[in-house]
């Protein structure tokens, strides 16, 4: 895995909020193919490196490097194309409201032009099955639509153009243990069904210890470690420790064993 | 051969011959190309996936409708030199086919008007009933008006009394001048030139002065206080105010509607004489009434019950407007796009109310011979 170029690479990237310091030389490589995932505690800044990455917010100083490119000289139109290469969950879901799930899942699809109106619902249900979203809740709004079954539609949406890369962004945070166990095992099915290489960024130790590859802990504005949970776990940083030896920590690490184990 | 640009599928004899990327960013193209494409009539056809080197799921249903519909027309079709990852994709969008979701038809003919007459009468009696709360919660805060939010009614007046004051001046004084400009034109063919001071100054105080405030008002603080209020339904804000057992009439609506009330008559009396002055600029530069002859005239034929009427509607006007805009906010539901919508409702429904209870108003007091 690691002979493959790196498909995202940060380097020495630094963010300020006026005083506050929230990034100060976070380096990160993601491989293709691998589960990544950037966890740290509340506010550290993992959802902030993940709109950088994401190009939606400017770093401070740094590069970031996206399949091979780098991102701080594009064009508007090279944005877009490497931006299109890149599927995104956002943690609320993001969908359109006033769009119905397929209408929301088609929306990408018509920006591409010259696809049939059949073909693109065709698609479009394509991606709602392939996300594990019943498909006689395509027509409803997201405001009717429960938790998990918004996250499971938002999915659709971030894979409807077949992403390189899909980013979750706290993709397990509201939904309740069953549905968050769920939506690990769809996230792993998808990544190999569709090749993908996935970033995200979670909280969720049990999505961290079942989901994972590796992780990157970010704290004290850098990435205090990079590696699988197992590596993690016998780290000596005593934040690392805290976060993964904490009692949930513990509980979630002998699930996960249990899990694996069976 | 009848070879297609662009590298997408070719057909010869009973044989297809697929090439080039089959994903989405090309599949218009592909799409195109089957729609045009004359299928083989053999009964056997195959299909040659061996030159396509990059596909996705999307590029893979497509292959996979392709080979279903000849199929449907009772060829059997063998599928030749797929790639594992053609193979596995192919049986991905396989197992994943579901049906097709259809729309709901739309609602029409009879039931269409029984259901929108339904939720207006819903709608109407609803409005009422939010008046009629509002009144009494403000009776209620008139015995006890400790219990007024008396910092939300400050800063309600400084947002939209005293921050409104620049545009409302701009206005009416350029009314004001439009106002005297038409007027000086017909006086002038007549040479009675002084009346431009009864013409501006009963327009002016009567009418123009507290309707423009008032359309002024609600464009700006109307709109905020739906746009307000609607976003603290979608965020939840508002259920969290009712939860902390917080009255949203009290904490939410009657500081606006009070505030409002007191700015929109002071912002008028400004506005009267902001806009006076226009006229008055005007009749001295093209009329040539100057500025003591103007005041003078002014008190004698500009009688007070003009001043009175004029800011006696005003506070009917405020409370339209902060009502219409509250009520506009809590009837926001679902997302944010319903926020857009009902702001603009709301700024439309009470510019609408106003000058519909401006007309009212005028056709009383010509009947009372006010």
């Amino acid at each position: 895995m690691m002979a493959k170029a790196p498909v995202i690479e940060v380097e020495g990237l630094s963010t300020r909020f006026g005083e506050a310091v929230v990034h100060d030389g976070v380096r990160l490589s993601v491989y293709p193919d691998e589960i990544f995932a950037i966890a740290g505690v509340n506010g550290a800044g993992k959802s902030v490196l993940l709109r950088e990455i994401l190009l939606l917010q400017k770093p401070d100083s740094g590069s970031i490097r996206l399949f091979g490119k780098d991102t701080g000289s594009l064009s508007r139109s090279e944005l877009l194309a490497l931006r299109r290469r890149c599927g995104v969950l956002f943690q609320q879901g993001a969908l359109f409201t006033s769009l119905t799930v397929a209408d929301n899942i088609a929306a990408a699809l018509r920006e591409q032009g010259g696809l049939s109106e059949s073909l693109i619902f065709d698609i479009a249900t394509l991606k709602m099955s392939l996300a594990g979203f019943p498909l006689d809740g395509a027509l409803k709004l997201p405001n009717e639509l429960s938790g998990g079954l918004r996250k499971r539609a938002a999915l659709a949406r971030a894979i409807a153009l077949d992403p390189d890369i899909l980013f979750l962004d706290e993709p397990t945070s509201g939904l309740d243990p069953v549905s968050a166990a769920g939506f690990d095992d769809l996230v792993r099915r998808l990544k190999e069904a569709l090749k993908l290489t996935v970033v995200m960024v979670t909280h969720d130790l049990d999505s961290l210890w079942g989901l994972a590859d590796r992780v990157a802990m970010l704290g004290r504005g850098r990435v205090l470690m990079t590696g699988s949970m197992e590596e993690l776990a016998r780290s000596e940083d005593p934040t690392v420790r805290e976060y993964i030896h904490g009692p949930r920590g513990r509980s979630a690490r002998s699930q996960a064993a249990i899990k694996r184990g069976s | 051969m009848t070879s297609i640009e662009g590298e997408t599928i070719s057909v010869e004899g009973g044989a297809i011959t697929c090439s080039g990327a089959w994903t989405v960013g090309r599949l218009g193209l592909i799409e195109r190309r089957l729609e045009a494409l004359r299928p083989p009539n053999s009964p056997e056809i195959s299909v040659d996936v061996a030159g396509i080197p990059a596909m996705d799921t999307s590029g893979a249903w497509l292959l996979r409708r392709m080979i279903e519909r000849l199929r449907g027309k009772g060829s059997s079709v063998a599928l030749k030199g797929a790639s594992r990852e053609i193979e596995s994709l192919l049986s991905l969008v396989a197992e994943t086919r579901g049906p097709i979701p259809h729309r709901a038809p739309r609602k029409w003919g009879l039931e269409h008007v029984g259901r929108s007459a339904w939720s207006a009468a819903r709608q109407s009696r609803d409005a009422i009933a939010f008046v009629g709360e509002a009144f009494a919660g403000l009776a209620q805060a008139a015995r006890r008006p400790g219990a007024i939010r008396w910092r939300s009614l400050l800063l309600s007046l400084h947002r939209d009394g005293l921050d409104a004051l620049a545009i409302v001046g701009l206005l009416s004084f350029l009314m004001g001048i439009v106002i005297a400009y038409q007027g000086a034109e017909q006086l002038k063919t007549v040479g009675a030139n002084i009346f431009i001071v009864d013409l501006v100054g009963i327009s002016m105080l009567r009418e123009i002065a507290p309707l423009i405030t008032a359309i002024l008002v609600a464009g700006r603080s109307g709109s905020a206080y739906t746009a307000q209020i609607g976003t603290m339904r979608v965020t939840e804000e508002f259920d969290a105010v009712r939860a902390l057992g917080i009255s949203p009439l009290d904490y939410l609506i009657l500081p606006r509607l009070l505030a409002l009330a007191i700015a929109l008559p002071l912002l008028t009396v400004y506005a009267d004489a902001v806009g006076v002055m226009g006229g008055m600029i005007i009749a001295s530069a093209d009329l040539g009434i100057r500025f003591p002859q103007f005041l003078s005239r002014f008190a004698y034929a500009v009688a007070l019950k003009h001043y009175v009427i004029g800011v006696g509607k005003t506070p009917i006007f405020a409370a339209t407007i902060a009502l219409v805009g509250c009520r506009q906010g809590l009837e926001v539901s679902g997302g944010v796009e319903s926020v857009g919508r009902r702001t603009t409702e709301s700024v439309v429904q009470s510019i609408f109310l106003v000058i519909v209870f401006d007309a009212a108003f005028s056709i009383l007091f010509s009947v009372w011979n006010i």
